[in-house]
């Protein structure tokens, strides 16, 4: 077996049981959180009996760890149960956690996805020119403006945001109502603002990133053999020292994007966006145990999913790794 | 083209560098001509500005440091006073570098023919075709191994000897007028050294380059060189043809370069045996034996050297014994009893009687301690010395090692390479140790350094009576301090005994190679070993 394979596979399984660790960790954080579902839902002045009645009918009352178990065989068949706030609903009415899920995580995937489209190319280059022209006003005036919006609070930057081009200057959509019918264009012009607001969060992190690890690799002697070689210090910096960079880069790029999936509640609240974030934190305070765990579950896949990627890419990024001897 | 003017004349050249805001001057007034075609050699120890005018020979100053004064005249033009994006035209197709360490050098996230091809592709000289073409050519002349397919390799899946060969193919791409060679075969082995310096020798003579040749290692310059430089602090001792220089040298520093290799120790023996490893096989994880089948004795109070080339087991050795890796078989018998495979198992008065130097004293030492801590740890742990008795023994090992209690305050950044590696082998001395296992602990240093280091290590052999095993790849090192020799290779024995019956023919066939490609002080000596080499190869 190819020595690249074999590392794949590694990861992947590895991954598989960091996820499994994980979903046994969601499981009893949700036991141990304060407070009963059932009374929660059926009202102080509800008799045990009726308490008891009710979660026996939605199989609060099993041990745990039959419990765990039942919810594990039905996640692995792509079941997530039925939302409890939906409970008391007459049979067939029931609302499943995927349909509550589903739609509000597309939302989150879109506007995740339309902020790193923008923010990714956007921090490379200028991490690569601040390398570049290191030391000098262009690389000031980007440290100074990264790190001014990264030290402010996002609703902060939000506000601002909606304040000027929504308010002052009607440019944009101060509100991010989608729904499933609408249209991309449309989707893509109510999401500018949040979009924004999240770019200028992220982009520090990943450009200075990019800085460091390019200066960082400027004294190495390949870098001076390229310098020597009379090449330009454009291409020194992008044939020579990015290339042996990546693995540094690629891991703060996912870092940023898995928060781009599991932390943006603030960004979703300020802008009325329907996303996960926003479902969870309602569930939550519902004691919506199911919609909770899912979205947990689906936090988790995002981190793990996007950490493999980034081990993947500084792997097939380096000679070394990809062709052991 | 004028033939007769020089192709670089340097006047007056001043370069300062900086160290914590302050400049200082480390090139103090260099004069330095070349003529078409002549290789000059530059020689002396770390620090005397080698690389700097090296490299000032290109216009470039590393960073951290610039050209105050002088002028650098190539072909006509002024390199000091010429703008970058000017010197960026001559760098590569008229002047071309290879650096120390070919493994450092080359850049680790491309193929060796696409770094090749890069310097006349960008500048507009040849077609990546044409150039590919040429690479097999020159990486036949330069006796790579599959010259058609070796390009097409990553610098980590290519030995070290065939990267420094890669490496001076590529500096020659474009045909360029001048080559600066810094020190290109320090980081090889002796066997290796002599297949690169053939190469390079070849290839210079063949295309007529000019060249500036860096060493610390003078029989290496004495192959290489027509004319040869001495530098010291950044100033030139004296200059003169390698012949007349090697006969004669005039001023007292060249002489002490010169008299470095010929410390010599009378060779005793002993009939104790403090040290016995019998059969000793060992292996890294599950992967394939470094040492198969070894035994040595190692004399009480006698220098038992370990040599062979990178690779051949000498340091998994010192690990075995150490007990760092736990041999798979063979045992180790010390003052007569077994000792135990594995560090944990070692009582700690074990632990005190062997004792371990390192190669680099930069590493070995902890940077964020003061030599007090350094030395005083080991003896409150093993002797529990405290108080008046701990500082009295500090200052008695500091006297021991030709230093003074002003040293004790200071931090490791605060001393000198050789200071570093005297507090090492005091670091080892302090608990009183029979058995001190010394890994290459000269060969990062200079040779005036290493020959100190060396004469403090021989006498406190006398003083204390302490045994060493002393792994080294350097010859001269061996007949400085061995009593017994050891030859390793591909982690076995394959010659032991006392040091004049090993170093005297007959030898052993692996013996004999690396004996005979050790430099020697005569400018005919490359010649006359591949001479000889190609006769024995063709009988």
């Amino acid at each position: 077996m190819h020595p690249i394979v074999r590392t794949l596979l590694q990861r992947v399984s590895l991954s598989v049981a960091t996820l499994l660790a994980v979903s046994v960790i969601i499981f009893l954080m949700i036991e141990a959180l304060p407070g009963n579902f059932a009374s929660a839902i059926l009202g102080q002045s509800a008799t045990p009996e009726r308490v008891a009645a009710f979660e026996r009918q939605i199989g609060l009352d099993r041990p745990p760890v039959e419990r765990y178990v039942v919810w594990l065989g039905n996640l692995l068949q792509g079941d997530f149960g039925n939302s409890l706030a939906s409970a008391g609903s007459p049979v067939g009415h029931e609302r499943t956690v995927m349909s509550l899920v589903g739609p509000r995580l597309k939302n989150t995937m879109f506007l995740a996805g339309l902020v790193a489209v923008v923010a990714v190319p956007i921090s490379l280059a200028l991490g690569l020119l601040a390398a570049l022209y290191r030391n000098g006003i262009f690389d000031r005036l980007v440290n100074l403006t990264t790190l001014t919006s990264i030290s402010v609070p996002e609703f902060f930057i939000a506000y601002i945001l909606m304040l000027f081009f929504a308010v002052r200057l009607p440019w944009f959509h101060s509100l991010a109502t989608v729904n499933t019918d609408t249209e991309l264009l449309e989707r893509v012009a109510r999401c500018t603002l949040p979009a924004l607001t999240l770019v200028l969060v992220i982009v520090a992190h990943m450009m200075r990133m990019t800085r460091a690890s390019i200066i960082n690799l400027l004294a190495s002697p390949y870098v001076e053999t390229a310098r020597l070689k009379g090449l330009s210090p454009a291409r020194v910096i992008v044939h020579h020292a990015l290339p042996n960079a990546w693995a540094p880069i690629v891991n703060v790029i996912a870092v940023n994007l898995a928060y781009l999936v599991v932390g943006v509640v603030v960004v979703e609240v300020v802008f009325v966006y329907p996303g996960v974030g926003q479902l969870m934190v309602d569930s939550v305070s519902a004691r919506d145990i199911p919609v909770v765990q899912a979205c947990a579950l689906v936090f988790a896949i995002a981190y793990i999913g996007l950490n493999l990627i980034a081990d993947l890419v500084a792997i097939i990024t380096n000679p070394r790794l990809l062709r052991p001897r | 083209m004028d033939i007769e003017s020089p192709l670089l004349e340097i006047r007056g050249l001043r370069i300062e560098g900086e160290s914590g805001e302050v400049w200082h001057e480390i090139v103090k007034g260099i004069d330095l001509t070349l003529r078409r075609g002549e290789v000059l050699g530059l020689i002396g120890e770390s620090g005397a500005g080698k690389s700097t005018v090296g490299l000032a020979a290109m216009g470039y100053a590393r960073p951290g440091c610039r050209i105050t004064a002088g002028s650098i005249r190539f072909d006509g033009l002024d390199l000091a006073r010429l703008p970058e994006s000017e010197k960026r035209k001559l760098w590569g197709p008229r002047m071309a570098y290879v650096a120390q360490s070919a493994a450092a050098a080359f850049n680790p996230a491309h193929r060796l023919i696409d770094q090749y091809v890069e310097t006349p592709v960008v500048h507009g000289i040849e077609s990546e075709g044409e150039v590919k073409r040429q690479a097999v050519d020159l990486f036949r002349r330069l006796h790579l191994p599959d010259p058609e397919r070796i390009g097409e390799r990553y610098p980590h899946e290519v030995s070290g000897g065939q990267l420094q060969r890669a490496m001076t193919g590529m500096a020659m791409a474009c045909h360029p007028d001048l080559l600066i060679f810094d020190e290109p075969t320090t980081a090889l082995d002796v066997t290796t050294q002599i297949e690169v310096l053939a190469a390079i020798k070849e290839v210079v003579r063949h295309l007529h380059t000019a060249a500036i040749y860096i060493s610390h290692d003078l029989a290496v310059v004495a192959q290489m060189a027509d004319r040869v430089m001495v530098l010291r602090h950044g100033e030139l001792v004296e200059e003169a043809t390698t012949r007349e220089m090697l006969a004669n040298p005039r001023e007292a520093y060249t002489k002490s370069l010169w008299a470095v290799r010929s410390l010599y120790k009378q060779e005793e023996s002993s009939r104790d045996v403090v040290l016995s490893v019998q059969g000793v096989a060992a292996a890294y994880g599950r992967g394939i034996k470094v040492l198969e089948d070894v035994s040595i004795d190692v004399p009480l109070g006698r220098t038992v050297a370990v040599v062979g080339e990178s690779g051949s087991g000498k340091s998994t050795l010192a690990r075995v014994i150490t007990g760092l890796l736990p041999p798979l078989a063979g045992t180790i018998q010390f003052q007569g009893k077994a000792l135990p495979p594995a560090l944990r198992n070692r009582p700690r008065d074990l632990l005190r009687r062997v004792q371990m130097i390192y190669q680099m004293p930069d590493t070995a030492l902890n940077p964020r301690r003061r030599v007090r801590d350094i030395l005083g740890r080991p003896l409150a742990f093993h002797l529990g010395l405290t108080g008046q008795a701990r500082d009295r023994r500090l200052i008695e090992l500091l006297e021991m090692i030709e230093l003074d209690a002003r040293f004790l305050d200071r931090l490791p950044s605060e001393l000198s390479g050789g200071q570093k590696q005297r507090i090492c082998i005091a670091r080892a001395l302090a608990v009183n140790p029979d058995l001190i296992i010394c890994d290459e602990v000269t060969s990062a240093l200079d040779q005036i350094v290493a020959e100190g280091i060396l004469k403090l290590l021989l006498r406190l052999q006398k003083d204390l009576g302490v045994s060493y095993l002393y792994i080294t790849h350097d010859l001269a090192t061996v007949k400085a301090i061995a009593d017994e020799i050891v030859v390793m290779h591909r982690g076995r024995v394959v010659q032991k005994g006392p040091k004049t019956t090993v170093l005297t023919p007959p030898h052993h066939p692996y013996t004999e190679l690396l004996l005979s490609s050790v430099p020697e002080m005569n400018p005919d000596w490359l010649d006359g070993v591949l001479a000889r080499r190609a006769i024995a190869a063709a009988g």
